[in-house]
């Protein structure tokens, strides 16, 4: 059932020091249309580095990147526009209403008038938020708002979308709801970056990727990584990779 | 004598209009490892500042140790050690100031309780010059635990100690409070990760300020009324779309490397009734097995009982069922 599939994220030997210490280290790896990946390890692993020099936030210290079809090193800027951004610290303008985020995410994404009204509504109708549109954002359950935002970084029909931690503390109801949401995102050719620590949320992935001091010590579906490290479960695979870790959570 | 009791426990804000914790009782014995489990917005915090007398109840009383949570503030600030859930140490003072701060705090010394926290401290002790501000987070969270145990307390309260915490980290953390509860100290501690539910002597699912249910891991589990299942096949978002739109499914979610679901009817003709709808909309390598229901199942159902009964004024169903 493979087909050939187009290729948005690609990374050749991706490195990043910050003095002597290798955060990233000679990383390599591909990502396709409409897959979602799974990116994880342990605290200080490296994870939110390699993240911020994919959208371009952060010049690599050597090695290669692009980002949908975008050079990190020589168009930064324009790799923005090309992807959305969601973590569960920052995502939102509390002190504004649901509308008020939608509107001016949309305007910051470069969306002409008419497109930000229509997708204004067609979120807030899709999201079943109608009474709430003129609510303060910070009024919302946490649930609710982790889907508004998700919502509002795809809204601009980015190519990637990344999530660094999207589904902390919310009940597992609403996070098994969010992950409806990606898939939807999915099928719709939305390339799904993700991190978590709900290591059942692995298993949701079409492949992952985990990281141990730096380097990438597993990629494959969450499958054949069980069954390379024979066990039944993704937190074992991960017990078994993070133990090796040398440099620790400093 | 119960280590902590709530008695009919209410507490709300913004002049009454928001409920935080909702008319809610249970006791934790001494010695007890008690787990509160739920999503953010439970109320869990809100029961922590409460029973370390840093919030006042609206309604009903509480023990800690037998020391009243209103008039005994002063007695319980003694014994009792707080970890709460934002990192609230000196970013601006080292590990080692940190510590010893807190011991001045109460009157001690890190020599006096040195035994205490040795265990924790040493993984530390290298890091003992480098500011708070610049630790990781597994790093934070084990100096935030020293500062709460500085004291030798008899009830720890850790409010959502795990958070953003990696698997390996949690790990560990979970096995340095099995060592605690070995000393005999009585900890009260919040997650919203349901596996850590089981590592706990007793605990209390909680949702909108109201306890769902509590007891044991193991009775709560046992308590799952409907017989569950596991379902896996090559395609599973696919799957998981099918069996939405089937009419025997009482419930069905996904749930790791398998969709667990429970039937309207449980017999075996229902049950090959739908494994015959599945066989029709092809799905492959499929997997369909009973299984044993874990916290999470628990609590997801809790949930839907929950939205069934919620239905907010525009009629549109309010919270997180299935």
């Amino acid at each position: 059932m493979e087909e050939k599939k187009e290729t948005v994220i690609s990374t050749k030997e991706l490195t990043k020091k910050f003095d002597d210490f290798v955060a990233v280290d000679k990383i390599t790896f591909e990502v396709h249309k409409g897959e979602i990946f799974g990116f994880l390890g342990a605290n200080g692993a490296g994870k939110t580095t390699a993240m911020r020099m994919l959208c371009g936030l952060s010049r690599p210290t050597s090695g290669e990147a692009m980002v949908a079809g975008i050079d990190v090193y020589h168009k930064p800027e324009e790799i923005k526009r090309n992807i959305g951004y969601m973590s569960q610290k920052f995502s939102l303008y509390e002190d504004l209403t649901v509308m008020e985020n939608i509107k001016f995410y949309a305007g910051v994404y470069g969306l002409s008038d008419k497109d930000i009204k229509e997708k204004t509504e067609e979120l807030v109708n899709k999201l079943g938020l109608q009474n709430q549109a003129k609510v303060l954002v910070k009024l919302l359950p946490l649930g609710w708002r982790q889907k508004l935002a998700f919502s509002v970084a795809i809204v601009h029909q980015p190519k990637i979308v990344f999530l660094d931690e999207p589904t902390g503390g919310v009940d597992p109801s609403t996070r098994k709801q969010f992950w409806d949401m990606i898939y939807d995102a999915s099928e719709r050719g939305i390339t799904i970056f993700v991190t978590t620590h709900y290591l059942d949320e692995a298993e949701y992935c079409d492949r992952i990727c985990i990281m141990v001091d730096g380097k990438i010590k597993a990629l494959d579906t969450p499958f054949q990584l069980k069954q390379n490290y024979k066990v039944d479960n993704i937190t074992e695979v991960f017990y078994q990779l993070a133990r090796t870790a040398k440099r620790g959570d400093d | 004598m119960s280590a902590i009791t709530l008695d009919h426990i209410t507490k709300t804000y913004n002049k009454g209009t928001t409920m935080a914790v909702d008319d809610i009782s249970f006791a934790v014995e001494k010695g007890e490892l008690f787990g509160l489990i739920g999503p953010d917005g439970a109320g869990k915090t809100s029961i922590f500042r409460m029973l370390t007398t840093l919030l006042l109840p609206d309604k009903g009383t509480g023990t800690v140790v037998g020391n009243d949570i209103v008039k005994d503030y002063r007695k319980i600030r003694g014994i009792v050690g707080y970890m709460p859930g934002r990192f609230s140490l000196y970013q601006d003072l080292t590990v080692e100031e940190n510590l010893n701060f807190f011991a001045t705090v109460f009157g001690t010394t890190i020599k006096e309780n040195y035994d205490q926290i040795k265990d924790i401290y040493g993984m530390l002790e290298p890091f003992k010059d480098r500011r708070a501000g610049k630790l990781s987070g597994g790093m934070k969270q084990k100096l935030a635990l020293c500062c709460a145990l500085i004291h030798k307390p008899e009830v720890l309260f850790l409010d959502e100690p795990t958070t953003g915490v990696d698997v390996v980290s949690r790990k560990e953390f979970w096995e340095m409070l099995k060592r605690l509860k070995a000393q005999g100290i009585t900890i009260l501690v919040s997650t919203s990760y349901m596996d850590e539910a089981t590592l706990c002597d007793r605990i209390a699912l909680i949702l909108g300020g109201k306890i769902l249910s509590l007891d044991t891991p193991a009775n709560i589990v046992k308590e799952y009324p409907e017989k569950l299942y596991a379902v896996k096949s090559s395609k599973m978002h696919k799957l998981l779309n099918d069996l939405r739109t089937n009419e025997d499914i009482l419930t069905c979610y996904a749930a790791g490397e398998y969709i667990h679901l429970s039937l309207k009817k449980e017999d075996k003709e229902t049950e090959n009734h739908l494994l015959k709808y599945l066989q029709d909309k092809q799905e492959t390598d499929l997997v369909f097995k009973e299984t044993t229901p874990t916290v999470e199942d628990c609590f997801i159902r809790l949930l839907g009982k929950q939205e069934e009964k919620e239905v907010t004024k525009d009629g549109r169903k309010e919270g997180n069922g299935n």
